[in-house]
Order: structure tokens, then sequence, then C-alpha cells
């Protein structure tokens, strides 16, 4: 418990808190009335201390914050409660105080480093307007002042950089470029709203350490908004779990973590993919499901269902051989660079096992999926479905070939047409390859829902009336309505929420005991392949950097990259009580 | 709040207390099943939205009763009038509104009010001929250029371009010149030429957008065809923009249709037309005669009514306003 007080002198009994929210209602007007987003939140910021709340998308943590300093979306208002500020109460206050305040004495990390940035002015012009906006430096000094503030933040060369747009700058130079700007003003309180959900975990490290350091340095307050609860837990000592407007349950962060007393906070924790350690099936049940997939596809030659097309299952379903994909980007009519995506990739995916693509962005594993997949053909190299080279496939061999591999994609808001029903979005797959009846195809599209847990009545439904999670599901289904013996999750649970993701992750791994399934699973997420993989690929600059069962990437990296990755994983270090 | 504070640690100070365990009744926030589905309202596709969305626009409203009215005297307009607009007397020229003419006589003693009621038919018939056309040779050359990208996207595109460079109302002045015998089919086909490069763009964007989605990959790693995909997923998908367009543009082709009229290359003077009427008109205007106010407002009308159905559909069917 006394681990979690942070020293100093601001420690004694009397002390006067930073920030105090009472009772704080916001709402948003909308054609039917008031919707209320924050539903009486209290909480408490005492100076120089990180707060962290944490929730899924929707719980209004980010309204809280944004209510904070006047800057709601939309319609947004405060209807009710106190945010006293240094003692002053800002609920009340007029624009003209927030003005005053915000910069000068509250600071703001946002959430998205691409698009906070104005792409028309150079980063040194966007520094130095924060410095002349809140009357702290003006002209040559400003200049100056707005180099200081940029190696701070730690980017090296700083006073070059300074005359650099922001497109020149990577996704993590812009935040820190944002965290300069944040805390030009030396403000008392910084809001980081979700400051590194957009960057990679390495990226993602190093910038919340080096926040860390700079904030303890100079004494900030920070109130961090994140979804992450391993992140909170590890980067905060007071944590606020929000759900749906509310407060659920607030205190000291690894009391949270290693003793939580609420129901939603308990599911929370469990299924924090950070926080988790195990593989979901044990290695017994493991075997039992490879067993079972080798008996599925012999089940399935024997009755003949398999087809001519291919050659007798083998026991590894895809074999990649020295796989590489150059794109040429063109520069004018003759001249063009070659840029390798993906080079000399080698693995093999056993039958009933989960094989894990990781690796960062820009690392090729999403073009290795779709080299798997048939859909981008290899510069060099081959990939071996079941014997055959997948590139030198007919007509007929192809489409017998997509029965038998079927993709599943990250973004659940793209991946259903939103114009078809989700009937059809189902029976799609069995309509393209004329399987059945139409009666027995409708049975077949109910049996597909009923697997992945939506009852039938959302057939006549279209998937703008799904929520993301139950898109994915319907995803899935369709992926599985061909039989195949193999999907292609590229990223498929990286956009949703963490009780969401746990809950198709379970789905998932229920299905490849159940269906024999063979898992090629694209990841970025470490945490995630730890749950849900047989064996890893660690990918880097479109090479493998290591191969190697999961227990063995987790227990003993080989690879200096591999145990960057792990380090990366926010909370990893946090060990959680019995 | 009725929540209750749990105080685990002795006081020791104000920040304990502030910020001691806290832990909400558990009522809020039940877990219950995850993402369980709750539907209670009736299905919706895009369209039924965008239809319960319509029927409550008053712009939208308007639009369809100008549009349904202006339909159905251009079909019939011997519904609308038992005077014939051909017979004219000159023993009425410039007479005013009387009863049974309730716009009054022309110039050469028409009745005008007839002659508007006939001249609707024109301007249909050329804002529709030309829409259709545009939108099936337009939507063809977008959607295959923006689907197949590469070399056929950059010779479409630059077929388009070059037809897109020349001013609608110039080309066809230019070339209505060349026929001696112009009927309506000759207008429709000369407007059309020049009108489908815009359809052709915007077919071509919205084509491109709705390509990139991830069900377009799906579609193929169903084995689905090219040209299935492209028909059964992506067509339909940018099919919005393609309608407003369309509508807005429906407006435009017939004020094409008055200008070419009233400047003596359009339809030939035996055909009744409010472009027309509006030319023989003019020389009247400077008498203080409102002659040739009556088929001008029908004209704005028309023109109005289908570019605002544009707008209200363009609101309606905006991807950003719809719940995802």
């Amino acid at each position: 418990m006394s681990t979690n007080e942070p020293a100093g002198p601001q420690n004694s009994a009397d002390e006067v808190p930073l920030l105090e929210i009472r009772d704080l209602e916001v709402s948003f007007q909308s054609h039917s009335g008031l919707v209320p987003a924050v539903r009486g939140v209290s909480l408490t910021v005492y100076p120089g201390q990180t707060v962290a709340i944490v929730g899924e998308s929707g719980s209004g943590k980010s309204t809280t914050a944004h209510a904070i300093i006047n800057l709601l979306p939309g319609t947004g208002k405060v209807t009710g409660g106190q945010i006293l500020f240094e003692g002053q109460d800002l609920a009340e206050a007029p624009e003209r105080e927030f003005v005053a305040l915000r910069g000068q004495k509250i600071g703001l990390v946002p959430q998205d480093p691409m698009s906070n940035l104005n792409p028309v002015w150079k980063v040194g012009f966007q520094i130095e307007e924060a410095l002349e906006a809140n009357g702290i430096e003006k002209g040559k000094a400003a200049k100056a002042r707005a180099a200081e503030l940029l190696e701070e933040a730690g980017l090296a060369d700083a006073e070059d950089r300074l005359g650099q747009y922001p497109h020149e700058f990577s996704g993590g130079m812009r935040q820190r470029a944002l965290i300069a700007i944040g805390l030009s003003a030396r403000p008392q309180l910084l809001i980081a709203d979700e400051p590194t959900s957009a960057l990679d975990v390495t990226v993602q490290r190093q910038i919340l350490d080096h926040l860390d350091g700079l904030t303890n340095e100079l004494g900030t307050a920070v109130l961090l908004i994140t979804h992450d609860l391993g992140l909170a837990a590890e980067r905060a000592e007071h944590l606020i779990v929000m759900s749906k407007g509310r407060v659920v349950e607030a205190g000291p962060a690894l009391e949270i973590l290693q003793r939580p007393r609420h129901p939603y906070t308990r599911k929370l924790v469990a299924a924090a993919p950070s926080l988790a350690s195990q593989r979901r099936s044990s290695s017994l049940a493991r075997a039992d499901i490879r067993e079972h997939a080798l008996e599925v596809v012999g089940e399935a030659e024997q009755h003949g269902e398999i087809g001519v097309e291919f050659g007798k299952a083998t026991d590894d379903v895809v074999v990649a051989t020295g796989l590489t994909k150059v794109f040429k980007i063109r520069h004018g009519l003759r001249k063009s660079t070659d840029f390798t995506a993906v080079d000399d990739v080698s693995f093999a995916v056993r039958r009933g096992t989960t094989t894990a693509i990781v690796g960062e962005s820009g690392s090729g594993k999403s073009t290795v999926a779709q080299m798997v997949l048939g859909l981008l053909a290899p510069t060099s190299g081959n990939v071996v479905f079941d014997g055959k080279d997948v590139a030198t496939l007919d007509r007929r061999e192809t489409l017998a070939f997509r029965r038998r591999v079927q993709p599943i994609f990250q973004n659940p808001y793209g991946t259903l047409d939103p114009m078809y029903s989700i009937f059809r979005t189902v029976e799609e797959p069995l309509r393209t390859h004329k399987v059945g009846t139409k009666a027995e195809r409708e049975a077949r599209v109910r049996d597909l829902l009923d697997k992945v847990a939506l009852p039938a009545s959302v057939m006549r439904r279209f998937p703008n009336e799904l929520s993301g999670g139950q898109r994915q599901r319907v995803a899935i289904a369709r992926a599985l309505a061909l039989q195949p013996e193999m999907v292609v999750c590229d990223e498929a649970v990286s956009a949703l929420d963490v009780l969401v993701q746990d809950q198709i992750l379970t789905l998932l791994n229920d299905l490849q005991a159940e269906l024999g399934l063979t898992y090629l699973f694209i990841t970025h997420d470490l945490a995630v392949v730890r749950q849900i993989a047989d064996d890893v690929l660690v990918m880097s600059t479109g090479a493998i950097v290591e191969k190697a069962t999961t227990d063995e990437v987790f227990t003993s990296p080989k690879e200096e990259y591999t145990r960057k990755l792990l380090d990366a994983i926010p909370g990893g270090s946090i060990r959680l009580g019995a | 709040m009725s929540e209750k504070v749990e105080n685990e640690s002795p006081r020791t100070g104000d920040r304990k207390t502030r910020q001691a365990h806290f832990v909400a009744p558990e009522e809020v926030a039940a877990p219950g099943e995850t993402d369980a589905v709750h539907i209670d309202q009736p299905p919706t596709s895009m369209w039924s939205d965008a239809w319960r969305d319509l029927r409550k626009r008053p712009l939208f409203l308007v639009a369809t009763v100008i549009i349904v009215v202006v339909i159905a005297v251009a079909g019939f307009p011997g519904l609308f009038t038992g005077t014939d607009p051909r017979f004219c007397d000159l023993a009425f020229s410039m007479q005013g509104p009387s009863a049974g003419h309730w716009f009054g006589f022309d110039k050469q003693g028409c009745d005008i009010y007839s002659r508007t009621i006939y001249g609707a038919r024109a301007s249909v018939l050329v804002g529709v001929g030309v829409t259709s056309i545009v939108l099936v040779v337009g939507v063809v050359f977008g959607a295959v250029a923006g689907f197949y990208g590469g070399w056929a996207d950059s010779l479409l595109s630059r077929i388009a371009d070059i037809f897109f460079g020349i001013p609608l109302i110039l080309a066809a002045i230019v070339l209505m010149q060349l026929f001696a015998d112009r009927t309506v089919w000759t207008l429709i086909v000369v407007l059309a030429l020049f009108g489908w490069p815009q359809m052709a763009r915007i077919a071509r964007g919205a084509v491109i957008s709705a390509k990139n989605n991830d069900y377009v990959m799906a579609s193929r790693a169903l084995g689905v065809s090219n040209v299935r995909t492209l028909v059964r997923h992506v067509l339909p998908n940018s099919l919005a923009p393609i309608i407003v367009i369309a509508t807005i543009s429906l407006g435009i082709y017939i004020v094409a249709e008055a200008t070419l009229s009233f400047l003596g290359i359009g339809l030939p003077s035996t055909e009744i037309s409010w472009g027309g009427d509006i030319s023989t008109a003019q020389v009247t205007l400077r008498q203080g005669s409102p002659i040739l106010f009556y088929p001008a407002t029908a004209l704005a009308i028309t023109v109005l009514g289908f570019i605002m159905m544009g707008d209200a559909l363009r609101d309606a069917l905006d991807p950003k306003a719809r719940k995802r």
C-alpha cells in the first residue's frame, strides 16, 4: 500500500487536492432529449499524482476528461456536479476562464497523433504557437524554447526537427511533439487521453517511460485515460474504473488489480490480456484437439468431401517456403524503387494448432497473411496447401482452395457489407459454392449463428444494428460456413474492447476444439498470443526474427527484439495476488 | 449519491478519505452477459433508414409534391387543360387573363396556360432521357475505372477528362447546329454525350472508396469472381452519391434544354417548350407584359424540385449521419 504513495512533502495530512470532481453529470443533446454520458462521477487528483481512468469504449472516460477543460464534443454539456480545480468550480466558469486555463494550467496530450498536428504548419511553429498563446515566450526566444521542449520530450536533433512538417515524423515522434506542446506551459495537470493507443508497443513503452520521468521531474499531476488495465496499473497510483458513465470501483492501483471487489472489475481483470498468463487450453487438451483435427480431415477425405482437387491432407496444413514480396514504388514514368515488404519467410502450420505471427506495424505480417490466403501473389517463394502450390491452382482448384481457407479481418465495421442482411452475409459463401437447397442453407445459417452464440433473430438484421463484437461473430460465422480447415485471423480481435475480445478469443478457442480448425493468427499483441497460440513467429521489417513454441518465446526468448517486445507488454511485470 | 464509501485504512489524512478504496453497489454495471444482443427496434436497412429519415423532412415532401405534379402534367397534359395549345387566334393577341384562360394570351393569341402545361413534356423528357443515358454510361465507365484501376483507369479517366473540359452548353451549341431537323432525341443524345463524364467521376470515386473495405476482400476470399463482387458488393455501396448527383443533374439538363431552345438551336419551334416560349415572349417584356413570367416560373419550380430532392437525398444518405 505504502509503495503506491509518492514520496515528497505533498503527502501531508492537510493537503489540498489539485482537481476534485464531485458527482459530475454530463449529457448529450439528441433528437429524443438529453442522453446522459457521465453519471455522478467523483474523483480526486492531488498535486504530482498520476491517476488513471480505465474503461471500455462508451464508458464515459474521455467525456469526463474533456469536461474538465470544457472541450466536450458536439452537443455535450455539464448538467450537474462540480469540477474543482485549485478550489475554483469550473462547471460554472465562463469560456474566457477556460481559455486562460487550458495549456497554462491544464495541458492535454490528445489521442491520435496522426490527426492532432496540423499538416500544413511546421512542427516548430506549432510548439511556438502554444508558447505564444500562453504568453510564455515570443519570437526568437520562443524558437529556442521550442527546441528545448522538443529535446526534453526525447527527440534527438531537436533544432533540425523544428523545421520539419508532421508528415516527416513517425507516429511516436508526433506523439513526442504533442507531449512537448502539452507540457510547454508547465501545467500543474496533464490530461493524457489514450496517448499511446495508436502506437506500437515498443514505442508506447518508450513514450510512457519518458512521460513518467518528465512529469515526475516537473511535479506535474497526470490524469491518464486508457482502456488498458495493465497499462493503467503500471503507470498510475490511483485507479478509477468506469463503466456506462459511472464509477464502478476506485482505489490504489495494485489493490484493485490484486483484490478487485466489484464483480465488473473482477471480470475486467480476468479478461485483461496483458495480465493473463496462460494458454486457454491445457497441453493435454491441445493434444486432443490435434488428434481431433486429424480425425475430422480423415473423415472428410473418406466421404469424398475434400474433392479431387487436392492431394492427401497433410499434417502440415500450410508450408511456406522462402516467401518474398517486393512492391514497386513508382516515382514518375520510368523510375521506381523496390520495397521489400516480406523477405524470405518460411514456416509450417501444423494441423489443429494455432500459429501466431507477431510484429509491429510495417513488419509485413499482414502481407504474409494475404499471400497465404492466395489474395496476393508472392514475388518469389511459395505457399503449399495440402501438398499443392497455391500460386499454380487453376480456376476449379482455386474455388476448392477458397472453401478450405477462410479469413477473418480486423475492422468489425468494414468486414460486413452494410447492404446485406446478416442472413445474406452468412449465406453468401454457401450460395457462391452452390451448397444445398434454399431450405438447407437457411438451416445451416441458423446453425452457424448458434455456434457463434447469436440468436436466429439477428438473421433479418443489418450490420449497423450490431455492436463491433457481434459483427465480428457474424464474420466468424461467415468464415466457418464452408467448413474450412484453416482460418486466417488478421488482427481479428484488435479493435475490440477487453471483455468482448476475451469472449471472441474463448469462442475461437472452443470452435477450434469442436471443429478441428487450424488458425493462422496475425497480431501485434503478444499478450493475446500467449492465450491462444501454440507456435509463434516474430516478424520485424519483413523478416522472421524468431520462430519457436509459445512457451519458449515467453520463458526463454532468444532474440533481443523478442525480449524488447515482451518487456513492452504493459503491466506484464505486475504480479496478480492469488 | 447513495453509494457507500468503504474506508479500510485508519484515517491518516485528507487524502486517505478522499481516495479510499471505493466500490459501487453491485447494481451499477452488473456484468451480465458480455455483448448480449439487444434488438428491440424493427429491422432497418440503409434504404429503410433513409426513408424513415426522409419522410420527416419538409424539403423532401415539398420536392416530392413538385416532382409528382410535374410528371403528371408532362404525362397527361389533357387532364389539366382542355384548350389546344396550338390553337392561336390573333384576335386574342396579348389579351389579359379571363375565365377559362387564366394566364391570358401571348402575342400570337395562343392560350398561355395551355402552352405552359404542354411545355412540361419536353423538359421532363429531356431531363429523364439525358439522366438515364448518363447514368448507364457514366456508372459503367466510372465503376470499371475505379474497380480495376491501373491502365484501364488511366485510359477511361483521360477520355472522361477530355469531354469534361468542354462546357456542356458550348458543346451542345456547336453540335446541335449540325442537325437540320432536330427532335427531342437529338437533344438528349447531344446533352448525354457531354454529360456523362461528371457521373463517371462520381461513380469512380464512390467505387474506389467502397472497394477498399474488408467485405470486398472477404468476398474475393470466398471465391466470388471480380465482376460479381463489383456488381453485388461494390456498386450497391456506391449508389448513394450517384443517386444524389443524378437527381441534381436532372434539373441541370432541363435548364440546358431550355437554354438551347431559347437560343433557337434546341427543339424546333414547332415543339412546345418552356425555353422556346421564353424566347418568343422576350420581345413583349419591354411592354411590361407578364407573358414571359409563366413559362419561366414553371421552369424554375421544376428545376428547384429536382435540386431540392437531390439535397434531401444527400442529407438522408450521408453515411456520417447514420448510426454505426
